[in-house]
């Protein structure tokens, strides 16, 4: 009997939680130079905020390294690896900043995938506009194809105000008229697109700009990070899931007066932190998600 | 209108109208003007109470780097820009108490700069 990934997550009691974009059609178009349109899985990190200390995690300093080793513990290695940003822990000193920076891409060199895709959170890149970000990691927004999908990075971060901005704007707005009507897209980002919280600053201020140059395409998903926790989220047909941290969890939008970290546990360590797979089935334009913890017990 | 785009349309128009500079602005004789200073990384003070009904204008500074106020449940924002004094106009429609905060990312304690406005009858 031949046992497919979901299978195995199956018996292995991770059940993942499958999403469905679009309209219902059966079929959208496979996208990219020679794209075939073939599933394949991915995972997302998220919130890493390496060089934090603190109470909400006295084991700061090995967190991302285990999660690191549970990645490449997976039986079965993903297409490709995504960090949806804050990689760092903001810091007022541009040479600490780069410090932190520098410590976090070695840390992640470890990964045993090396399709690693990155993009900064405003703990990187909101104090020097994404200057210090850029010089370790490239661009802070870019489009790459993977087996018929098309992944948009979007950077609502580097402005500090949290705009996306008239400039990316065009350039998204290029980016999707140049692609079928029906194309699989999937947007990464590190905040949330919309309002989920705005009393948290749990937005981006021209968010609901991007939504609407979306909102044409009925194949769109967006996969966040920022709040610390799962969220899932509907704008019209368009799916927002947004990723737990590795560093500490942060309440549920709106249930206590302030935005602290949820206290650690040592009963319970790491709980609230994890990470993710997801499974790509690009023919249903289906997204199995499977939340996955940092240390098992 | 609904109330919030009033509030909001009533900042606007203080910014776009008057301008921010402290010299072109004026409360309305009657009106209370609350002064507001915001440093990195807080505001003071940062618990103001209003009464419902009666306008207000929030009066800010910032002596370091550009800041921002967002009250979403009172539809009220603005930009806090250093050397220059920045007035806000609030007319409160409800009752309850709202959290503000900076909205412009400004150094390691940028999340914990918030505050509270408290509306009574």
């Amino acid at each position: 009997m031949k046992i497919n990934r979901r299978d195995f997550m199956k018996l292995a009691g991770l059940g993942g939680i499958v999403f469905a974009s679009g309209l219902g059609k059966t079929a959208s178009a496979a996208y990219g130079a020679g794209a075939a349109a073939e599933d394949f899985y991915f995972v997302q990190l998220s919130d890493c905020h390496w060089g934090f200390e603190g109470p909400p995690n006295p084991d700061a300093k090995v967190t991302l390294k285990k999660a690191v080793a549970a990645v490449n513990g997976l039986a079965e290695q993903p297409d490709f690896i995504v960090f949806t940003g804050d990689l760092t822990h903001t810091t007022d000193d541009p040479k600490e900043r780069r410090k932190r920076l520098s410590e976090f891409r070695a840390i992640v060199a470890d990964l045993k995938v090396k399709n690693v895709r990155f993009m900064p959170g405003e703990h990187d890149a909101s104090l020097d506009k994404g200057e210090a970000y850029q010089e370790f990691f490239g661009k802070t927004h870019y489009t790459f194809d993977h087996k018929g999908v098309h992944f948009i990075v979007l950077d609502n971060v580097s402005d500090p105000a949290a705009n996306v901005g008239e400039e990316q704007l065009q350039w998204l707005a290029a980016d999707l008229k140049q692609l079928p009507k029906d194309a699989n897209i999937v947007v990464f980002t590190h905040r949330p697109l919309f309002d989920l919280y705005p009393q948290w600053d749990w937005a981006t201020r021209d968010g609901a700009k991007v939504v609407e140059l979306l909102m044409p395409h009925p194949n769109v998903t967006v996969f966040y990070g920022h709040i610390h926790q799962e969220n899932h989220h509907m704008t019209g047909h368009i799916a927002h899931h947004s990723a737990k941290s590795l560093i500490f969890p942060l309440p549920a939008p709106g249930s206590q007066p302030k935005r602290t970290p949820l206290p650690w546990d040592a009963a319970h360590p790491y709980q609230g932190l994890g990470f993710r797979s997801v499974e790509a089935e690009v023919k249903k334009d289906e997204y199995v998600i499977t939340e996955l913890p940092v240390q098992k017990g | 209108m609904n109330s919030h785009i009033r509030a909001t349309f009533i900042a606007v128009a203080f910014f776009i109208g008057l301008g921010a500079d402290a010299a072109h602005v004026a409360a309305q004789p009657t009106e209370q003007v609350i002064k507001i200073t915001a440093k990195k990384f807080d505001y003071t003070p940062n618990h103001i109470t209003l009464k419902k009904g009666v306008p207000v204008v929030l009066e800010f500074t910032t002596a370091d780097v550009l800041m921002g106020f967002n009250v979403p449940d009172l539809g009220v924002r603005a930009d806090i820009v250093p050397g220059k004094v920045v007035r806000v106009r609030i007319v409160p429609d409800k009752v309850g108490t709202f959290t503000f905060f900076c909205d412009i990312f400004c150094g390691s304690g940028h999340e914990d700069m918030t505050g509270t406005i408290t509306v009574v009858e």
